[in-house]
């Protein structure tokens, strides 16, 4: 152990110098773990969904609906134990800015699909006998201060007008990766409204949501829906949610890369100065290594106590880093958790943080150990008179 | 003989440091005189103040209590600024471990104080081309200090310390690091240079050999200088 | 004044790894600020650039986008009959009335599915956009299952190239013709006969209805015309408008996650070159004295190390900047938010990028030599002196 303290006393000799550079690494580590948990963000559609969960739309384009007579026929595949639907509404509230996502949904079906979406028993009963009533999420409402019985309008975009509606109910998730920031309302008050108002556009269900018996069967069900309406009015595509999930998020996968390669850049940063504390470092004790060679100290012996030094170094603004991580990213949910619902910082990302910065600290040194260990002793002890 | 008259006179001057909590007491109550062209060692052993004498008399540090006139000039009631500009035009520093600067040419390190003055490109080239000859450097212009030996260096410093004509020149171990040679060659100059040129020269000096190519000796023992008073100026 | 640019360069020279390393990691700050300025206007350059001033796009009232708009058949009648349409050479009006589908495609690298705009028109719609050229093959026969690709698509697709066919609304289609419409949106899509397009996706409304002004003043009396008849519920917008506000929320996504981003960097960067001055004036510290001695005031001490960490910082802006220039070589894809189809766009730098880059950098230089070059400059000439 005294080769540690060796190298703490080492690395914190020159103490404003250890301080700032510490200071820079902690900034570095922040910014990465930050961004490698907004990819994760990105990707937490995906992993709260669920594999015995189907989605079901119009195969030739996303934006074109499905006849509400699909539903008996989707009900009969076998495997098929629950059928839910609705139709993406994109309603504004107030002004584009607060964007969250709203739909029509059958209610009965989609809650009981949605054991995840956790609701007292009062408050279900509320909202399903209220059609002008909507469910949103505990961090929805508390973003805008709803409380039970409020009304709030919506301005349609699809569905054009403006669209009344009486808060009934507020689920809380049952995990932690459970969007808590949706809002959805009666099917049955949209296709009424556009009954009357356009009736063109009625009975018609922008996705069907199936619930299968056994995940193992989603395979199966997904072939044979998409078999049954071949050929008809409006062809299905249908996947696991999962899938469903990931297609969006391929669309932006240039946007992910994009941000990964950032968190590499700031990697480098480090490095670089890193590499510039232990280059000065080095260069102001190089009469101290010449003693150390004089007494008989080899190669392997300098190039630790330096590779030492700057690994220690690296590693307190690692661990300074992640502390910080925590407190951020909660800062952060609180501002963003709109668009990120799910955010928090997993493990893998401190893993890949540690790691960088031992390899940092270790590349770090590589120039100044050789320029130590290639100092002539006579060299050396000239520069410390 | 005719009198020069007098270049330097420090009055009642007292400086103490304070380290920490303590006040050491450096120089107790100084009065000296020196004419012109007069070429003062300052000798004493270490801690007796002489080089705070010196900076005091250079003007880069500041007196507790007292006064001191530099031809005619009383210096210690500039302020830091016209200090600085009084520096350049009336003081030559030589200092023991030359403090040339490294990424400079010997050319360009004598040159470097005339830049403070008004003055274009060919005088200054002039100047400084006058200044080489004079310490005998004329080949080794081009050459950083990395690449002269101590006694070039030295020599480089002379010529820096020479170009604005100061009124004084002064010099703080100048030989302390060069060896028997180098600082033969070195004093020689400073002696030609009070001499010829009637340089005030004051060095501080721990070395026999400097002290005896001086004119006048002074010994500074716990900052107080024997022999010393206006009453008959050096 | 003693010519202080040299000697900092000088300084910086004499000390090469230490400069390289500090500048290098200015640098990766730099190249990450520019390249993300240059991905949001590409990005804008490129909706701009879609839409001419003197066309006017109606669509249906409150949709943000021609994907969620429908305009029936008879609503579109109505603007056709309006009196300040321009006329073709031809004679007849230079008005499209056009449905827009979005079609998952497979992308020719990946094979992963992405959303594309087809959009069903009229045979003159290269009328109306002057900025697109056929650059390959021919315009598809009126009432046929031929189609026009963007350049875009025909590189990116597959099916979308030239004499391919594509599969969609249970149809095959031809691509008979490829047009490069620039930088513009245009070159995402691709083009068929808007009656043909209708029956195949089963959609008997139009999406929008775009129009040449006969003068472009007549922008406003259209827009109140159209706005204020009660048997339609549309609204009307200068074309370049329309498309403008479609990538206002990417590129202001870009640009906030950008500068947070940066400003994040920028702080792990200046503190490395504020650890960087501060050695070197720790290293310079009787040289300090000596020109303080020699007569150089304190201002010239503290400008001459700030020189030093400015010139830091230009080398290392210049280098940032140089790198992210070859990103203009990329081209990137991926879907629009707000319109939820595929877009690509390059990155694109212009004067003005590289001048807040480079001013950025400087920027950084000065924040991170300022407080050791008061340091430097604040020194008592006799201690700095005595450090030798």
């Amino acid at each position: 152990m005294l080769i540690v303290r060796l190298l703490f006393k080492n690395a914190f000799r020159h103490k404003f110098r250890a301080f700032l550079t510490i200071l820079s690494i902690t900034i570095a580590i922040l910014a990465f773990v930050m961004l490698r948990t907004v990819i994760g963000a990105w990707y937490a559609g995906v992993e709260a969904s669920s594999a015995s969960r189907l989605v079901s739309r119009n195969a030739v384009s996303i934006i074109f609906p499905l006849p509400l007579s699909y539903k008996d026929r989707i009900r009969q595949v076998e495997g098929v134990r629950l059928v839910s639907y609705g139709n993406w509404f994109g309603g504004i509230y107030i002004d584009e800015k607060n964007f969250f996502a709203n739909f029509a949904v059958e209610p009965g079906s989609y809650l009981e699909l949605y054991p995840e979406y956790v609701l007292s028993p009062r408050e279900r009963e509320a909202f399903l006998k209220d059609r002008k009533a909507f469910a949103a999420g505990r961090k929805l409402a508390a973003k805008y201060g709803w409380k039970i019985g409020d009304m709030v309008t919506l301005r349609g975009t699809i569905y054009p007008g403006n669209w009344d509606f009486v808060l009934r109910a507020i689920y809380r998730g049952k995990t932690d990766s459970v969007d808590e920031t949706q809002f959805f309302f009666h099917w049955d008050y949209l296709n009424e409204t556009m009954k009357k108002t356009a009736p063109s556009r009625a009975d018609e269900v922008g996705f069907y949501m199936i619930g299968v018996d056994h995940p193992d069967l989603s395979s199966t069900v997904t072939t044979t829906i998409d078999r049954t309406f071949k050929n008809s009015w409006a062809e299905t595509l249908t996947e696991t949610e999962k899938a469903f999930q990931q297609g969006f998020i391929a669309m932006s996968g240039a946007i992910i890369t994009a941000i990964e390669i950032v968190s590499f850049v700031v990697i480098f940063i480090m490095l670089a100065v890193v590499a510039n504390t232990m280059a000065m470092t080095t260069r102001e004790r190089i009469g101290e290594y010449a003693i150390l060679k004089t007494l008989g100290f080899g190669g392997w012996a300098i190039g630790g106590l330096i590779a030492g030094e700057s690994v220690i170094i690296s590693l307190c603004g690692c661990i300074a880093g992640i502390a910080l991580a925590f407190p951020a990213a909660a800062g952060f949910k609180k501002a963003l958790g709109m668009y990120f619902p799910i955010f928090s910082v997993e493990t893998p990302s401190l893993v890949m943080a540690f790691i960088a910065s031992l390899a940092v600290g270790i590349l770090a040194a590589i120039v100044p150990i050789r320029r130590a260990i290639a100092i002539r002793i006579a060299d050396g002890l000239r520069r410390i008179g | 003989m005719e009198e020069k008259p007098i270049i330097v006179h420090a009055e009642h001057v007292k400086k103490s440091y304070r380290r920490g909590q303590h006040i050491i007491p450096v120089l107790e109550d100084i009065t000296l005189c020196i004419r012109e062209g007069r070429f003062l060692a300052l000798m004493g052993p270490s801690g007796s103040g002489k080089s705070t004498l010196l900076n005091l008399i250079a003007g880069i540090d500041r007196v507790d209590s007292g006064a001191i006139r530099v031809d005619g000039i009383d210096i210690t009631a500039l302020s830091e600024t016209e200090l600085a500009v009084w520096r350049a035009t009336h003081v030559g520093f030589i200092f023991q471990f030359y403090n040339l600067i490294p990424v400079l040419t010997a050319y360009e390190n004598i040159e470097l104080p005339l830049h403070l003055m008004r003055l274009t490109a060919k005088e200054r080239q002039l100047h400084v081309e006058t200044a080489l000859q004079v310490v005998n450097l004329s080949d080794r212009m081009d050459h950083y200090p990395a690449q002269l030996s101590g006694g070039e260096q030295q020599r480089v410093a002379i010529a820096r310390a020479l170009i604005t004509d100061p009124a004084i020149l002064v010099a703080d171990e100048p030989t302390g690091d060069l060896d028997r040679r180098s600082a033969e060659d070195v004093l020689n100059l400073m002696a030609r240079l009070n001499e010829e040129s009637g340089k005030t020269i004051i060095m501080v000096t721990h070395d026999p050999r400097a002290a005896q190519r001086a004119q006048i000796l002074l010994h500074l023992e716990k900052g107080v200088l024997t022999d010393a008073d206006c009453q008959a100026p050096f | 004044m003693f010519a202080l640019f040299p000697y900092s360069l000088r300084n910086l020279w004499t000390r090469r790894l230490t400069t390289v390393l500090t500048a290098s990691g200015m640098a990766l700050v730099v190249f990450v600020f520019a390249a993300i300025l240059m991905l949001a206007r590409g990005l804008e350059e490129t909706l701009i650039q879609t839409g001419s001033t003197d066309n006017v796009i109606v669509i249906r009232k409150g949709s943000v986008s021609e994907v969620q708009s429908g305009i029936e058949r008879g609503q579109a009648a109505i603007v056709e009959s309006l009196p300040y349409i321009a006329s073709g050479r031809d004679g007849k009006s230079l008005i499209v009335k056009e449905l827009l589908v979005l079609v998952g495609l497979p992308k020719r690298d990946t094979g992963k599915i992405s959303h594309v705009s087809i959009r069903g028109t009229q045979g003159h719609a290269l009328l109306l956009r002057p900025q697109i050229r056929l650059i390959a093959g021919r315009l598809p026969r009126p009432g046929s299952f031929e189609m026009l690709a963007g350049s875009s698509i025909a590189r990116r697709f597959k099916g979308g190239g030239l004499r391919e066919e594509l599969y969609c609304g249970m149809r095959h289609w031809q691509i008979v013709g490829i047009f490069d419409a620039g930088n513009s949106g245009f070159d995402s899509e691709i083009w068929g006969d808007a009656d043909q397009v209708m029956q195949a996706f089963r959609r008997p409304v139009y999406s929008s209805v775009t129009f040449k002004l006969r003068e472009v003043k007549d922008l406003d009396i259209v827009r109140r015309t159209i706005e204020e008849d009660p048997r339609l519920s549309l609204e009307a917008k200068r074309e370049t408008l329309y498309y403008a506000e479609q990538s206002e929320m990417m590129a202001k996504f870009l640009r906030i996650l950008g500068i947070s981003l940066t400003v994040i960097f920028s702080l792990g960067a200046m503190i490395g070159a504020m650890i960087t001055m501060y050695a070197s004036v720790a290293t310079r510290t009787a040289e300090i004295g000596t020109l303080r001695a020699l007569g150089f005031g304190r201002r010239y001490i503290l400008t001459a190390f700030l020189m030093e960490s400015l010139l830091l910082g230009l080398v290392g802006g210049c280098a940032g900047l140089f790198f992210a220039s070859f990103m203009q070589l990329l081209t990137i894809s991926t879907i629009n938010f707000q319109t939820f189809s595929e877009l690509a766009f390059r990155f694109t730098l212009t004067a003005d990028i590289a001048l807040k880059a480079l001013f950025f950098s400087l920027f950084m230089g000065f924040i991170g030599g300022f407080l050791p070059a008061v340091r430097a400059s604040r020194m008592k000439i006799i201690d700095a002196l005595r450090a030798a």
